[in-house]
């Protein structure tokens, strides 16, 4: 009997082959609550938030206001203590499918030496797939994949150990595209990055968002969410703004400053080049989009 | 061979070698039977072969000489305290030379060198395994091995997991060990002068940080196991699962064949 790839049309071979990720997961809250057993505190007080398959969601605010807690909601590391939470239309209440949940949406974490199980390099990034239960072979030609994609295939033999911290994040994120979720959950993934890794790694989840995924990124920096859709701000366990990315720019500088951010450069030149009549109002602060409007100037 | 140079695991030698390629369960099975019929078969020419049996496996796994030497190192104080013992306390007639009321005899001194043979001996065949098995094999070995006792409540696989895990953080918590060291240094804390006792003070402040740290770690490291699918052992395929084929049947064999001929020159003796 012929193989099953043989029976595909060529475009579905291609499209597999090329995808490390399915398409995007919904993700999907509805007056969800959540207290810790051992805290008073409501640590999430009533969010509704519905994101879209695809989408990236830019998930701010300040230290302890619950975004940790929320991406734990996503992946049913947590569930919540009133109201519900939705994958794909599944409520992660439902005990039997908390594996397929969880290989639906990744999260990584701060610091890569926290998420990191095995010694070798491989290992690692096998132990997602091992714990799915696939085939072995199905295993090495993932984490062949995974590895290629973060540049770290030449380094497969070598000792955790032995690599560099944007290295061992790059490796926290093979991981998790060796699990090929439908949704990535960054949470402050690229804080302790030196600015070269930190643009590289960016690069892999701009790869991994034009392939379909959807992204949820956690972080205290302006300048890495220039490419998302829409943010969420969260203060206390409450939405407390949300709307288009580019509209969150666009808030004064000292309005972002009373809620602790910096405005990103990129989008302070925006800006001005706006005020003058240069660019129209509608670019996106984003350096490529206005380099591209100042081309067409001449 | 680049490919592996960064690999710094333990005792592991990485080589290319037909028995590093052994399934670890084999190995172990060997080792094993090793120790036991180097228990039983203690005279002079049995430990030659012995010896000779280790050589050669040592040769066929690209295990430098130097190395195998040194691995007996950390429990050479054992052979000599041993040694001595039985070079004075076997008791005998004929009496090479006495210390006060310690006396050496002929007969302690060849127990001696009997005994201190034979735990070298055996020490040699565990550091085999150590060089041509990489921690992670190993792990997968024993859990494998010990499989069966599962249906007596034995861990196996949380104890093959947890080695697993201690492999990996022990370097992490070295690098931890000495940041906390230099931040408390730099502050002033002093860790070298002084007695035993301040000095052991003087660590305290470094423990409970580490402590503490060590805690939130398992915490963490707890969640992002469990966010990557892990369920414990249910249900887990590893991507290079033990297979034991001819190769293993052969050096089982092999040494099984060598073994039987070890007994009966030691019985001949
Ligand atoms: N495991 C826990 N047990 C009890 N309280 C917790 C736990 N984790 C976090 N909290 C509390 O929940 C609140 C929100 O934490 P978190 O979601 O980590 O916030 P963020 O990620 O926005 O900094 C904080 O006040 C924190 O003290
Ligand atoms: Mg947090």
């Amino acid at each position: 009997m012929a193989p099953v790839s043989a029976m595909l049309p060529r475009w579905r071979l291609y499209s597999w082959s090329n995808n490390l990720m399915s398409s995007g997961t919904t993700l999907y809250l509805k007056g969800a609550e959540f207290q810790y057993p051992d805290n008073e505190k409501k640590v999430l007080k009533g969010i509704d938030l519905e994101i879209r398959a695809g989408e990236w969601i830019a998930l701010l605010g300040p230290n302890g206001s619950g975004k940790s807690t929320l991406l734990k909601l996503f992946n049913a590391l947590l569930l919540p203590s009133q109201g519900c939470c939705f994958i794909d239309g599944i409520n992660t209440n439902e005990t039997k499918s908390v594996a397929l949940i969880r290989s639906k949406v990744s999260i990584v974490f701060q610091n890569p030496e926290d998420q990191i199980v095995a010694s070798v390099v491989e290992e690692d990034t096998a132990f997602g797939p091992e714990n799915l239960g696939l085939r072995s072979d199905e295993i090495k030609i993932r984490v062949k994949e995974a590895l290629i994609s973060v540049g770290l295939w030449e380094k497969r033999k070598h000792a955790v150990s032995s690599l560099s911290g944007g290295q061992k994040q790059r490796l926290a994120l093979a991981g998790v595209f060796a699990i090929r979720p439908g949704s990535l959950l960054l949470d402050e993934a690229m804080s302790m990055l030196d600015p070269a890794s930190r643009k590289s790694f960016l690069d892999l989840i701009k790869r991994e968002h034009s392939s379909g995924c959807t992204i949820v990124q956690v972080t205290h920096r302006l300048d890495e969410i220039l490419n998302s859709d829409r943010t969420v701000v969260i203060t206390d366990g409450q939405i407390s703004w949300q709307g288009k990315t580019e509209n969150f720019l666009s808030i004064s500088e000292n309005e972002l400053k009373d809620m602790g951010f910096a405005k990103p450069p990129v989008a302070v030149l925006k800006e001005e080049l706006v005020k003058s009549g240069i660019i129209p109002g509608s670019t996106r602060s984003d350096i490529g989009e206005i380099r591209k409007k100042l081309c067409l100037l001449q | 061979m680049s490919l592996i140079k960064g690999v710094t695991l333990g005792q592991y030698i990485p080589a290319d070698s037909f028995i590093h390629k052994l399934d670890p369960r084999c190995k172990l099975l060997i080792t094993v039977l090793s120790m036991i019929l180097i228990f039983i078969s203690g005279s002079f020419p049995a430990m030659a072969m012995w010896a000779s049996l280790i050589i050669f496996t040592a040769k066929r796994s690209q295990i430098p000489a130097k190395a195998l030497i040194k691995s007996a190192k950390p429990i050479l104080v054992l052979i000599i305290f041993t040694s001595l013992l039985n070079i004075f306390f076997t008791g005998g007639s004929n009496i090479i030379f006495s210390i006060g009321p310690l006396k050496a005899s002929v007969e302690g001194t060849v127990t001696a060198l009997r005994m201190g043979l034979r735990l070298y001996l055996l020490v040699l065949f565990t550091a085999l395994l150590t060089f041509t098995t990489s921690p992670s094999e190993l792990s997968d070995g024993l859990e494998a091995a010990f499989g069966p006792l599962t249906r007596f409540g034995f861990p196996a696989h949380e104890v093959a997991m947890m080695m697993t895990i201690a492999l990996r953080f022990i370097p992490t918590l070295f690098e931890e060990t000495e940041r906390i060291i230099n931040a408390q240094v730099s502050r002033g804390a002093d860790f070298v002068s002084g007695g035993l006792i301040k000095r052991a003070k003087a660590y305290i402040p470094v423990l409970i940080p580490l402590f503490v740290l060590v805690f939130k770690r398992a915490d963490t490291l707890a969640s992002a196991m469990e966010a990557r699918c892990y369920r414990g052992g249910k249900g887990r395929v590893r991507m290079y699962p033990l297979t034991w084929g001819s190769a293993e049947n052969k050096a089982l064999t092999a040494f099984v064949v060598f073994s039987a001929a070890v007994i009966s020159l030691n019985r001949c003796m």
